[in-house]
């Protein structure tokens, strides 16, 4: 409630509408990540409207990426709740400690000693204090004292239950804790959901957030993009090597390359010394960009074949791989 | 002032949001109050990020995404349009002055068409927006005016396209090596400013707005005929793929009907002193069934069962065995194909060409299938198999061999049976759908990917 005022004081001066979005973008390229215009719009909006975004696409995109560069541009703390199956309220929200509170409780009845019956109330009382709640991610990040960014990874992951649990946190950045009462935010954290797409989650659950979807990048930006993480990778050799990647990610994989892998791969190049991607390197360096047994036949027959065979023969590489 | 004109917008985005509800977009107050605040953030003039704004509040999925696209498109196309109209006698003011380059395109027979087809050429090959609806203005001039409009836009895109000599992957038709090749999805593009251009000429012409058609619903349907997009076959697989995977784990995850694991909860206990606090519960394994498929591919369902086949084989680890079949007159196994061919396209050419399932007359004979199946394969179902069927169940008229169908079913654990045709069409003409029904487990109509995701889903559950 506190904080409603800040954001519509952020909204002040941002009043050139012009610039809010470029001005995102330009946080996010300082901090190393290269966002598309819906990206950098999306972020922008979720900062100015205070609303949790949802962010699909396939793996290996840079969804959680995102979040980070965003934690990075705005120079919020990121808080991370990594989700999984069977993933509970005890794990992401807060959790007693039932250990300390045996302690207590034991030491309390042997301090009161043999008519330790009238002290249970106070015990009672005290046991279900601050001081024996265990904070996880989501209930840090909301009590946290500065604004942070939260990221729930994977939410696709987790059961039905735990996503309407969610949304008490998502619509009015609040906690519930029976023993303790309502826990408010003291600002409102810049939430990120990231999903694979793996299950439909629920409407209620879209219908808070702002939905964004990333997809591979064009080839320019990816270039752009594997430039800026290896930077001493030649520019002809990335666009080869993205245009490379291009044609992996065309086939039916079980999993295909994603840009952190183009970006592993640059920088083996750049190791190995590469001057050119031709089908030795490629066969030999292959496995870093894909992980499956059957994946590697399947790329090494398309892609592999397709390539100039050895280095030197630039006139006839170009007529088979155009 | 500003005041009306924020009305006049909110009006419109109600509007616009009523049209995306009955396009089936689930849109509440809330999306519609998220969108009025997201849009305060975004420049009017900036078509893109407007557009952006209103995706990001509006549409949930990507399938919203896609339909949203194709409604934002309509819907503010015609409300520029029925504004215009509305200011008839003022001006024609509403197509931020590229009037002007329709009227050089009205001044006339000027225009070379052979440096108009290179110009657009070249603006499909850079992806130039701007560039393709001026030249799409053009190209409606200039054709326009040989009195060969239809009066269907439908039909004058085409005609207009193939007397520009637009087709995709190829090179002028000169073959000049300046020539750049256009792609799918630039062409796609220009025709849909074709289609713009067609419809405004239209809207001038008879001055009122065409009646609002819903969206064909063929956008959401299974492929079903063999001329639709590959592509789009394709990347409804590869979604329905990463979703049926992971179906397993939701069930893994629920609630209801847990068994507490005593040994681990035990063991957890240790920790609270030997009072079990947390309880463990025993994890549930989804069932991988063993399946048989039989899938008719007589001409009339071919893509449908295809397709089906080509789901089920990219899901082959969910299940502890998978065998299929193909049949028209008499059935073949193609489980060895599937296992070779990755691509849909390779496979479906296969099976046509040497499934070696069409004999003489090459309609479908349900009765001998089930006669075959049952001399030669029916030995290997046991009560743990289950075995589906893909067919409409016309027979054409021959013997159905219902009591075949009964015995088969009975060696089976589970039969399902999948009709690609709508449960409105079952037991017309020369269907015999009542004749099998009551011998399956279940019988479901699937003609959509929703369909089939639930059937898949049903198939896989514990």
């Amino acid at each position: 409630m506190s904080s409603l005022p800040s954001t519509a004081a952020g909204a002040g001066p941002e009043q050139p509408a012009g610039t809010g979005f470029e001005a995102t973008r330009d946080a996010l390229a300082a901090a190393g990540y290269l966002a598309d215009d819906s990206a950098s719009l999306v972020s922008h909006l979720a900062q100015r409207l205070g609303k949790p975004v949802l962010v699909e696409g396939p793996a290996g995109v840079g969804k959680t990426e995102l979040a980070k560069a965003l934690s990075r541009a705005t120079g919020r703390p990121l808080i991370r709740l990594q989700c999984y199956e069977g993933l509970d309220e005890a794990k992401a929200l807060y959790e007693w400690n039932y250990r300390k509170q045996l302690l207590r409780i034991q030491a309390e009845s042997a301090a009161a000693g043999p008519d330790g019956a009238p002290a249970g109330d106070a015990v009672m009382d005290d046991i279900f204090g601050e001081e024996f709640l265990l904070t996880r991610p989501l209930l840090a990040a909301i009590a946290s004292d500065e604004p942070v960014v939260l990221l729930i990874d994977e939410i696709d992951k987790t059961d039905q239950e735990f996503e309407a649990m969610l949304l008490e946190v998502l619509s009015d950045f609040q906690i519930s804790i029976p023993e303790l009462g309502v826990v408010e935010a003291q600002s409102i954290p810049l939430v990120l959901l990231t999903s694979n797409n793996s299950r439909e989650l629920t409407e209620a659950l879209k219908r808070r957030c702002l939905y964004l979807w990333l997809d591979y990048p064009s080839i320019e930006r990816e270039v752009e993009i594997v430039r800026l993480h290896a930077p001493d990778l030649d520019a002809d050799l990335a666009r080869r090597l993205v245009e490379v990647i291009g044609m992996v990610r065309e086939l039916d994989l079980k999993k295909p390359p994603s840009i952190a892998e183009s970006i592993d791969w640059a920088r083996a190049l750049l190791l190995l010394g590469a001057d050119q991607i031709d089908a030795e390197t490629f066969n030999r360096t292959m496995s870093i960009i894909v992980k499956h047994r059957t994946d590697l036949d399947l790329v090494a027959e398309r892609v592999g074949m397709r390539l100039p065979a050895a280095r030197g023969s630039d006139g006839p590489a170009a007529a088979t791989t155009g | 002032m500003a005041a009306a004109g924020n009305d006049l917008i909110a009006d419109q985005l109600v509007s616009f949001c009523d049209e995306l509800r009955e396009e089936g977009l689930a849109i509440g107050t809330a999306e519609i109050l998220d969108s009025f605040a997201a849009v305060e953030h975004v420049p009017w003039s900036d078509r893109a990020q407007f557009r952006e704004a209103l995706a990001a509040t509006l549409a949930k999925s990507q399938e919203d995404r896609h339909l949203f696209d194709r409604v934002f498109d309509r819907w503010f196309f015609r409300a520029a349009e029925l504004e215009a109209i509305e200011r008839e006698g003022i001006d024609g003011e509403a197509g931020d002055g590229n009037q002007n380059i329709g009227e050089a395109g009205d001044g006339g027979e000027r225009i070379d068409v052979d440096e108009l087809i290179e110009m657009i050429r070249q603006a499909i090959a850079d992806g130039d927006e701007a560039a393709m609806r001026d030249l799409a203005q053009l190209a409606v001039a200039a054709f326009g005016r040989r009195g060969q409009g239809s009066g269907v836009v439908g039909v004058d895109v085409q005609r207009i396209r193939r007397s520009l000599g637009l087709t995709p992957g190829s090179s002028g038709a000169d073959g000049a090596a300046e020539d750049v090749e256009i792609d799918r999805e630039g062409l796609r593009r220009f025709e849909s400013h074709l289609r713009r251009e067609l419809e405004r000429k239209l809207i001038e012409r008879t001055g009122k707005l065409p009646p609002a058609r819903p969206l064909a619903d063929l956008d959401r349907a299974l492929p079903t005929n063999p001329t639709q997009d590959l592509a789009a076959v394709h990347r409804s697989v590869t979604m329905l793929k990463r979703r049926l995977a992971t179906l397993g784990n939701e069930h893994r995850g629920r609630r209801r009907g847990r068994v507490v694991d005593v040994r681990r909860t035990m063991r957890a206990s240790l920790e609270t002193g030997g009072v079990p606090l947390t309880l463990r519960y025993r994890p549930k394994r989804p069932r991988r069934p063993e399946i048989y498929v039989l899938c008719d591919v007589s001409t009339s369902v071919t893509s449908a069962s295809v397709f089906f086949l080509s789901v089920l084989h990219a899901l082959h680890d969910s299940f502890r065995k998978l065998r299929s079949f193909v049949f028209i007159e008499r059935i073949s196994e193609v489980t060895e194909t599937f296992e070779r061919e990755r691509d849909f396209r390779k496979i479906s050419e296969r099976i046509s060409q040497d499934g070696g399932v069409a004999d003489i007359s090459g309609y479908t004979d349900y009765g001998r299938v089930w006669l075959e199946f049952l001399e030669e394969i029916s030995a290997d179902l046991d009560p743990r198999s289950t075995v589906i069927v893909l067919g409409d169940a016309r027979t054409n008229g021959r013997d159905p061999h219902a009591a075949a169908f009964a015995r088969l079913t009975e060696r089976a654990g589970r039969t399902f049976w999948l009709n690609p045709e709508p449960r409105l069409y079952w037991n017309y003409g020369d269907s015999v759908m009542a004749a099998y029904e009551p011998h399956t487990t279940e019988a479901f109509e699937c003609w959509t990917t929703k369909h089939l995701e639930h059937f898949v889903d049903v198939v896989a559950r514990p």
